[in-house]
């Protein structure tokens, strides 16, 4: 389980995150909803440590990840599992290179052992006849899906996805959420996705938590989205045309 | 001053955090591909025709008979060896080296490649830099060596087929008053030059900030700073060693 507690982060004078406080439990999909520039990007990359909460507390499974010494970094580091927004493969490696990184670097396993480990999660992703490929030589959604293979390479405990439906079209998106939640359940992983993909929150938001101008306004599920009174959200939601179909069926 | 300082905190913070042994090795053998004998061809290009040139524009300005024609042969050897195989051949390595490194470093930054190395818990600017600078200063000094082999052939090539001076006068020349100093010299001029320029490109690459036009904007301004950077070190170090 990840818990944050009154994270707050300014760059100079502006303050993007106004103190926000919530738990992500494993086995689930967390999102973390909101609209653009309401700090769901900052707030990530605060809790897998690229950017030092101005202040707060991150919580890995108890462990303090702000103010941790070298080791216990280092450990759960090990454990965190990252897709990003565009993917970020390394250009200058193949598919296969590319998932067998992270064990090159972070592992003592043998040759052989990282292979069948690699070969494993590009299986596992569909994906075993693209390992000789670079980047790219591949489409978007199979970028995706070699990020969602180097990231649980390592068995993580936890798995942060960036808005991991963007630029992808509405199958492919399916295709993509579907994985990660396949994956989160099968492992047992703690998952925390930033989305503002409609199609997502309604379809694999277990928990979500709602940020508006730096601040966490709503936390539910998918189930109970829908009737919310915060009129933010509502706004949010509701200026998707599906989902006030949705809405007015129900 | 601002700028001085991250960069020298970059610096510092390429030892910090640093990976296995064998991971520097291979990355190390990459990037002296990369960075060293991707470049033997321009160099091996710029610095034959710039000798051929020394040796002709001597030889044009050289007029008077009571100056032997040998000293043609004196002139190219000594302006290849002090200042152009080590600070031309660099300046050009400043274009090529450091913009493919800014740009590939911005690239890897706005691409969020630096960002999924962090999150793996490896020092970034280690990674991808040290390596860098330690193929540059390995290489760098190979390369002038052979820029130098290449200019004085170059000065040969054009003296003795223009027949501005005979073979045996350009060698004459060449040996005439030799000071084995002044190779090193021009090897330290390599070693530093190699240092700035990788690690000032690395600097600018590593903090790009946007989006292509900010990459672009990195490149040049990698070049320029080298090139700067370049011109002011071999001044201090002709000051210092000569």
């Amino acid at each position: 389980m990840i818990e944050i507690k009154d994270i707050k982060k300014s760059f100079g004078d502006k303050e993007i995150l106004k103190g926000i406080s919530g738990k992500f439990e494993p086995g689930k999909t967390n999102l973390i909803i909101g609209g653009s520039g309401t700090g769901k990007s900052v707030l990530l990359k605060c809790i897998i440590g690229i950017h030092e909460p101005t202040s707060g507390e991150i919580l890995y499974n108890g462990r303090d990840f702000v103010n941790a010494d070298k080791r216990t970094l280092k450990e759960i580091r090990r454990e965190i599992g990252m897709l990003f927004q565009g993917s970020a493969l390394f250009d200058s490696k193949t598919v296969l290179e590319n998932v067998l990184f992270p064990m090159e670097m972070m592992t003592d396993m043998s040759a052989k052992e990282r292979l069948e480990r690699a070969e494993f999660c590009l299986e596992r992703v569909e994906l075993s006849h693209a390992g000789h490929l670079y980047p790219s030589e591949i489409s978007g959604g199979m970028q995706k899906r070699v990020g969602i293979a180097r990231a649980i390479v390592l068995n993580p405990r936890y798995l942060f996805c960036d808005e991991p439906n963007s630029g992808l079209d509405p199958q492919t998106a399916i295709t993509i959420d579907e994985l990660i939640q396949e994956i989160t359940e099968e492992y047992n992983i703690t998952t925390v996705i930033v989305s503002h993909d409609m199609n997502s929150v309604m379809g694999i938001g277990q928990y979500i938590m709602y940020l508006y101008k730096g601040l966490k306004l709503w936390e539910g599920s998918n189930k109970t989205l829908l009737d919310t009174e915060v009129k933010e959200l509502q706004e949010f939601i509701f200026s998707s045309e599906l989902v006030r179909d949705l809405k007015n069926r129900k | 001053m601002g700028t001085l300082g991250r960069y020298v905190l970059f610096i510092v913070g390429l030892f910090r955090n640093t990976e296995k042994i064998k991971v520097y090795i291979k990355r190390v053998i990459e990037e002296c591909e990369a960075i060293g004998i991707n470049s033997v061809f321009i160099v091996a290009i710029v610095s034959t025709f710039i000798g051929a040139v020394t040796a002709v524009q001597t030889a044009y300005n050289l007029f008077s008979p009571t100056v032997p024609k040998y000293i043609i042969g004196t002139i190219v050897r000594d302006m290849t060896v002090l200042e152009l195989a080590p600070t031309i051949t660099c300046v050009v390595l400043a274009g090529k080296v450091g913009s493919h490194i800014a740009g590939e470093l911005g690239t890897m930054r706005i691409t969020e490649q630096i960002d999924a190395l962090e999150v793996m818990g490896i020092n970034s600017a280690s990674y991808l830099v040290l390596p860098k600078i330690i193929a540059a200063i390995i290489t760098f000094p190979m390369l002038v060596v052979l820029a130098g082999f290449l200019s004085i052939w170059g000065g040969h090539m054009a003296g003795v087929l223009t027949g501005s001076l005979t073979e045996m006068e350009y060698v004459y020349g060449i040996r005439y008053g030799f000071a084995p100093q002044n190779v090193f010299f021009a090897l330290i001029k390599a070693v530093v030059f190699a240092f700035l320029i990788t690690s000032i490109s690395s600097f600018m690459g590593y903090y790009t900030k946007g989006g292509a036009l900010e990459v672009g904007k990195a490149s040049t301004q990698a070049v320029t700073s080298s090139c700067i950077s370049i011109l002011l070190a071999d001044y201090l170090l002709a000051q210092l060693l000569l």
